[in-house]
């Protein structure tokens, strides 16, 4: 016997045993009571042993490791298992919710549209109690300890489901030297397999398989459950590992052939009351008997309306302790091979008979069975009760689709035995055994034989005939398909679950189409049928069925519901994977990142970007650093980390052409060494980005883009080159991570730049404004630009990454003489608003042209075209009333408006006209007064003129002037 | 004709459960097509059957048909996200959320059908300076526009919402919020079925399973529509189809400047409530609130490609799971439940168009992107108007699809206001 293991259900003790799961753990302790239903809180056990299980939902441990609405049948129990009931107070056995069966017949579908309404502002109060009385477990309330990974996969061959047909085809392929992989949703491999006593050949299979395991090309992955078929053959998996620390992994597979091999669902039978404990699929049923023995089980029924379930007869026939009272099947008779078998066995089966009502609150102990009319709509003659602790229920098998519906397969309605199976392919996919709607063992063998046959062929590969294999082959007579099973109460009275985790019962489905909810999606989103944990994996197809019945719309005109991603349900965590936290959309730092962090430096993050803020000393608050770092500046030297600008190389035959287009400006006549600023419009001809671009070659420029949209802009210019003006050769590469830019400002940058190379000419007539050379410090080759966006002289150095840091700490060496002094981003903003210089993104919002800007010097009229010029003359573009970029002066000069704030020129009780807002707002210590920049209406003409900042406590008086408060005619630019 | 609807109540709930519930009436008939009708609104979606109900009920025009090429709400109406807020930036976007959500105040009353409008607050959370210098321009905006809207710092989110993340030293920290009280969220399916059952009530033909396939126009007016269930005359014809009403505009030369994208969202397994505001962030693409039933709801941005197929790439849905776990760790263990998607309809200043066109009797409303269940009822309000008087109501005026020649755009992304 395997080893015993102990675990915790509702805080009582159990044992079990190694191997099981907590359903068939606490089936062998006799419980079955495991949990209440989400509207009437209904008494539930598990009906199913699998993924499609509505009922047996628990909360599994608690703290940090807690997780709500586990499956009980998918959970293998180890040593000290915590497990929960959910959805019931104060006790599972005891449950008040319960309240709401007795008064279900207030509360049918859809009862909540049409009640609650009154008085109007208690929805509130309702809503709630709703709330509280919805949800199933419990969120985690704590950080999850657990760590999650993704592995990605490519290989020729995935095989998606080891029971015998998925073994089956990864044996045949194993030996082709392909790429395989098989996986599989248990932790063992076999399937349906694992439950038959006479079929051996899965072991041999399984035991071929394992040992090549990751051998030859060949994988196998268990545990691991297929959850999404998407485009191109990608299809992603959830392992569940359980290790310590890694909890579970999400596989990304790409396979050139997809096998799908995913088996079938029984169904269930839609019967008065069929949702008591003690209720179970019959196959599920004989899954736990072969597992383990329950406890007190001694009586069984079957009911059935297929052979299938004669299997569970017979394997509970040869178990002494239990009794098969009568196997009840809802057809005339059967000639199936395991019926007759049942027959010999002396079992009792009632042909044309039902199962139409049960008995049992808390668990099941009798069946009320009924013979039925010769067209199966009514119960008639004499009912007779029979005793049972367990009843088994098959209503057939259901193939499981779903991820070859998710591939956009097209499926087929086979009336037959009433099954959607596939038909047209929409990717490079097969399907084989079950899930193709072939049950019998011998003919799946044979079709995954040549269907795989066929594959190896595609490959150009040949299959082993020696591999092929038979098996005995069993007759199963015909289904009966009986989507309601009469009962002999009036319809209305009747509880027959569709999807029991829901609630949703075949009278709730006949009122949806009475109220003329009549498309399938009407009908599920009104029910809520088929929305519950098990995405209606059992009720579904019984839906499907009972909505043909009672609208006499036939099953393949009704369609099914889309299936959607993800087949069983994905932890978010596994999801997220490794890109939480300190790899959430990871940081991007300069080469002199660190200096900045050794210096005490706060900051702020801008795009992906980490950039110095400001440089406190000792208690500074931003303010005062601010100013000291914008004095400094203006003073002696400010020296700012620009390596986050965003850098383009743009080479080729037309680059001057291609510049032409992108930027409202002409760059034909540049000369090479020279700097030109550009502005960049959207094809709305609204400002996008801006920057300066250098002249390198004659074909070879290098443009600079903001920090934040580098990579946008990139994209965009891409776009257009790719897909609009193929006939340009231009080549574009990123190359802002190549290079640090360290930016020296202020009246005594040229004499820290000769202090840096000294040996060369720095005056203004060798190196003049808006020019750029080529110069070695200690020998390693910068790019420096004379470009200014403080208003001071101003050297960019643009040196390699790798000596950034270097270089950076050798101004601050020889820079100390003059006060050199490091400002962050606020300061770089005082600095050029005091200049009224533009930052994009914060002076323009996607709604401001150049002109808006006062800036049509920079648009050329003569230029043919350029992106954003046609938008530019529209009638509302060429508008003289637009918002127009101002400087804004608050009447007292301490007063900082907040940026955002909106302007109005009259004060009304709200809603008040506004003319614009603030878009800049700070200090500015060299005016020892408030300065901001704003967008005002018709702003350029209204210079003088007094409005108001109407802030929630007050008003505040502005006026508007020039957007240039320092050195409007750039006299230390040229110093 | 039809008889009126009996009322909806607790009243007639417990009258109906004596008798089974055997005696409540359709929601709305589902008659044949007639060959006349004095307006046809093509898409039954929310913006499509709003706009019925508004036409028969504020102008009196009963002999109407809503035509739809599949169930009513099956569109983006079914499949959003269902966050409802009116703190728009722009004046001319202001005014019409705002007008659309007065009537979200009382919709459940005015449809006597409980659309579970739930007005738990909307907030939509700064993480870096920017975004504080854009939300709080907005803040201001709504406050002149006397729009509600209150600023948080970061202590009042936490008190707002307790169990997000407001650790100074994650990758995005929370620096404020703004919050619109009266927003929040509201069953989609109960607005479409609610609509339709008023819209049913005074007279509207509600014609699903039937697909508009051309327009008929004549000497520049309309005057009716193929469909897969025959033609149909009208004079007026007002196209309501989201993401196809390009398709439609196609039929008669008309090229509409519209984008259509996948745009996906998804459901978490229900629990007991856990977050009762509904949270949105821009800065790193995620937004979340939690249904009645207990369900997590999701919603990520659109797709970057143009795309008919209602699904999108698997990097968007977990970007966005990743974004909620950062925001709200306690969420790792939670379960993705349900995955689906949409298809928007964008315009290139991320506005609708609500417009007459240059044929006579043909109006388009489209152009609702990501963001458009909550404009529903001020939609079908404004759009009725339009249809109805051959002329657009104040509020719609700017919303014209001549502002694309004339460049008067109202820039709602440019904004950088958060979508949905
Ligand atoms: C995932 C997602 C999340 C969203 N989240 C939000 C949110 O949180 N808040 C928000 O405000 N908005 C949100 N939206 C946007 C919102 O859903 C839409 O803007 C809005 O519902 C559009 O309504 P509609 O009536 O215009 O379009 P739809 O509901 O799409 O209706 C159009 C109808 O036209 C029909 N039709 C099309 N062609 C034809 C034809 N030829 N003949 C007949 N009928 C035709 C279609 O079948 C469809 O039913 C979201 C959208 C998506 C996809």
């Amino acid at each position: 016997m395997n080893k015993k293991i102990s675990f915790t259900f509702d805080g009582k003790k159990y044992s079990g045993f190694e191997g099981d799961t907590l359903a068939s753990a606490l089936i062998r302790n006799g419980v079955f009571l495991v949990g209440r239903s989400f509207k009437y809180h209904r008494p539930r056990g598990m009906i199913s042993a699998g993924s499609e299980e509505p009922n047996a939902i628990i909360q599994l441990e608690s703290g940090e490791i807690t997780e709500p609405n586990v499956r009980a049948t998918e959970i293998k129990i180890y040593e000290g298992l915590n497990a929960t009931s959910q959805n019931n107070w104060p006790s599972l056995n005891f449950d008040l919710g319960s309240v709401n069966d007795l008064f279900s017949r207030f509360f049918p579908s859809g009862f909540y549209y049409k009640t609650f309404m009154w008085p109007p502002k208690y929805w509130e109060k309702y809503e709630y109690l709703i709330r509280q009385a919805a949800g199933l477990g419990r969120s985690p309330t704590k950080d999850d300890p657990h760590q999650y990974e993704h592995f990605h996969y490519h290989c020729d061959i995935l095989v998606v489901g080891g029971g015998i047909s998925g073994l089956y085809a990864a044996k045949l392929l194993a030996k082709a030297n392909l790429k395989v992989l098989i996986i599989e949703q248990h932790p063992e491999l076999g399937g349906q397999c694992l439950n038959t006593d006479s079929f051996k050949t899965h072991e041999v299979l399984i035991k071929e398989l394992e040992e090549q395991n990751n051998k030859d090309n060949f994988k196998i992955i268990k545990n691991s459950t297929v959850f999404a078929y998407m485009h191109s053959n990608y299809l992603l998996a959830c392992q569940k590992i359980n290790n310590a620390k890694i909890r579970q992994i999400i596989w990304k597979i790409r396979a050139t052939k997809v096998v799908l091999a995913t088996g079938s669902i029984e169904r269930f039978l839609t019967f008065d009351n069929n949702d008591r404990p003690g209720i179970m699929l019959a196959n599920s049923a004989r899954k736990y008997q072969n597992h383990c023995s329950a406890k007190d089980i001694k009586k069984i029924v079957i009911f059935t309306n297929n052979d299938t379930a004669y299997q569970t007869a017979i394997d509970f026939f040869y178990k002494q302790e239990v009794e098969v009272q009568a196997v009840i099947d809802v057809r005339k008779n059967s000639n199936g091979d395991l019926a007759k078998k049942a027959e010999k066995l002396g079992i009792k089966i009632f042909f044309n008979h039902a199962v139409i009502d049960t008995k049992g609150r808390k668990k099941i102990n009798s069946v009320i069975i009924s013979e039925l009319d010769e067209s199966l709509d009514k119960a008639i003659g004499r009912s007779k009760k029979l005793s049972c602790d367990l009843l088994c229920v098959s209503g057939g098998w259901t193939p499981t689709v779903h991820l070859f519906s998710q591939s956009k397969g097209i499926l087929f309605y086979r009336e037959s035995d009433a099954t959607f199976i596939p038909d047209k392919s929409f990717q490079n996919e097969i399907s084989i055994g079950a899930c193709n709607g072939t049950f019998e063992l011998d003919e799946i063998l044979k079709e995954t034989y040549s269907k795989i046959s066929g594959l190896l062929t595609e490959f150009g590969k040949k299959i082993d005939v020696k591999s092929r294999i038979n098996s005995e082959k069993i007759f199963y007579d015909k289904l009966k398909h009986l989507w309601i099973v009469p009962s002999n109460k009036h319809f209305g009275r009747t509880k027959m679950f569709v999807d029991f985790q829901n609630d949703v019962t075949a009278k709730d489905i006949k009122l949806a189409l009475r109220e003329g909810y009549r498309s399938i999606e009407h009908i599920k989103r009104y029910t809520t049928t088929g929305m519950a944990t098990d995405q209606g994996k059992i009720g579904n197809i019984n839906a499907l069925g009972i909505i043909s019945d009672l609208s006499g719309v036939p099953i393949h005109k009704l369609g099914t519901t889309t299936f959607r991603l993800p087949y069983t349900p994905v932890t978010f965590g596994a999801m997220a994977g490794r890109h939480i936290k300190e790899f959430f959309d990871v940081e991007r730092t300069t080469p002199m990142h660190q200096w900045h962090v050794d210096c005490g430096a706060k900051f702020e993050d801008v795009g992906q970007w980490k950039r110095a803020w400001y440089y406190p000393i000792e208690n500074e608050g931003i303010l005062q650093a601010v100013n000291r770092e914008v004095k400094a500046t203006r003073e002696g030297i400010g020296i700012l980390d620009a390596s986050t600008l965003g850098k383009i190389d743009v080479k080729g035959r037309d680059a001057s052409e291609f510049l032409n287009r992108v930027y409202t400006n002409a760059w034909s006549k540049l000369d090479i060494g020279k700097c030109r600023y550009g502005l960049m419009l959207g094809d709305d001809g609204m400002v996008i980005d801006d920057g300066v671009t250098s002249r390198l070659g004659e074909n070879h420029y290098v443009m600079t883009t903001t920090t934040g949209n580098a990579a946008s802009v990139m994209s965009k210019l891409e776009d257009w080159l790719q897909t609009e003006w193929p006939e340009l050769k231009v080549y574009l590469t990123s190359v802002t991570e190549q290079f640090a830019t360290i930016s020296i400002n202020g009246p005594y940058a040229p004499k820290l730049m000769n202090k840096l190379c000294p040996n060369h000419d720095f005056s203004k007539d060798n190196f003049p404004h808006m020019s750029f050379q080529n110069i070695g410090i200690d020998d390693v080759h910068c790019r420096v630009m004379r470009i200014s966006f403080t208003g001071e002289m101003c050297y960019e150095i643009n040196v390699p990454s790798s000596y950034g840091k270097a270089l950076w700490e050798k101004c601050f060496d020889l820079g100390n003489e003059y006060n050199i002094t490091p400002y962050g981003t606020e300061a770089m903003h005082v600095l050029r608003a005091e200049k009224g210089f533009i930052i994009v993104g914060q002076e323009t919002d996607g709604s401001v042209t150049p002109i808006d800007l006062d800036m049509s010097w920079i648009v050329s009229k003569k230029k043919y075209d350029f992106i954003g010029k046609r938008a530019l003359y529209r009638s509302d573009t060429i508008r003289e009333d637009r918002k127009q970029l101002v400087g804004i002066l608050t009447k007292d000069p301490n007063e900082i408006l907040e940026e955002g704030s909106q302007l109005v020129e009259k004060i009304t009780p709200v809603p008040m006209e506004m003319v614009g807002h603030v878009t800049s707002s700070y200090y500015s210590p060299n005016l020892g007064r408030s300065i901001a920049l704003a967008l005002v209406k018709e702003g350029i003409k209204k210079k003088g003129l007094k409005i108001y900042a109407p802030m929630p406590n007050k008003a505040i008086e502005v006026e508007i002037t020039n957007p240039v408060f320092i050195d409007p005619s750039n006299e230390r630019l040229s110093a | 004709m039809h008889k009126k609807p009996k009322k909806y109540s607790i009243f007639s709930l417990i009258k109906n459960a004596f008798s089974y519930h055997e005696n409540w009436q359709p929601v709305w008939r589902s008659p044949e097509p007639k060959n006349n009708y004095d307006a046809i609104i093509i898409g039954g979606g929310g913006h499509g059957l709003t706009t019925a109900y508004y036409l028969a009920k504020n102008h009196g025009l009963t002999n109407i048909a809503v035509i739809e090429k599949g169930w009513i709400g099956g569109g983006n109406t079914g499949r959003n996200t269902t966050i409802i807020r009116s703190n728009y930036l722009w004046d001319q976007s202001a005014a019409l959320y705002e007008h659309a959500l007065k009537l979200w105040e009382g919709m459940s009353q005015e449809l006597n059908y409980n659309v579970m409008f739930s007005q738990r607050g909307v907030m939509n959370v700064a993480h870096t300076l920017h975004d504080v210098r854009e939300l709080k321009r907005r803040w201001h905006a709504n406050r002149l526009n006397d729009i509600d809207c209150e600023w948080l710092n970061t202590k009042e989110v936490k008190e707002f919402c307790p169990i997000i993340n407001i650790s100074p030293n994650i990758r995005y920290p929370v620096m404020g919020a703004t919050l619109q009280r009266r927003g929040g969220t509201a069953r989609h399916d109960a607005v479409a079925w609610g609509y339709a059952r008023g819209a049913d009530a005074m007279g509207v033909d509600i014609i699903q399973n039937c697909e508009v396939t051309s327009l008929n126009v004549n000497n520049g007016q309309v005057i009716g529509i193929e469909t897969t269930r025959g033609s149909i005359k009208s004079k007026k014809i007002g196209v309501v189809a989201a993401g196809h009403s390009s398709v439609i505009a196609n039929m008669v030369g008309i090229r509409l400047p519209l984008e259509s994208r996948p745009l996906q969202a998804l459901v978490s397994e229900p629990v007991k409530p856990v977050i009762d505001t509904v949270v949105m962030s821009n800065t790193i693409h995620a937004y979340v609130s939690q249904s009645d039933k207990g369900e997590l709801v999701i919603g990520a941005g659109t797709d970057g490609y143009t795309s008919y197929t209602q699904r999108g790439g698997f990097n968007i849905v977990e970007d966005t799971i990743t974004a909620v776990v950062e925001l709200f760790p306690l969420f790792s263990r939670m379960k993705m439940l349900r995955h689906w998607g949409g298809i928007v309809d964008i315009c290139p200043d991320a506005s609708p168009i609500i417009s007459k066109t240059h044929i006579n009797g043909l109006y388009f409303n489209c152009g609702w992107g990501t963001g458009g269940f909550k404009a529903t009822p001020g939609s079908g309000w404004v759009f009725a108007h339009t249809i109805a008087n051959d002329e657009p109501h104040k509020l719609n005026v700017p919303f014209t699809i001549n502002r694309f020649s004339s460049g008067e755009l109202v820039d709602e992304h440019g904004a950088a206001a958060v979508a949905h």
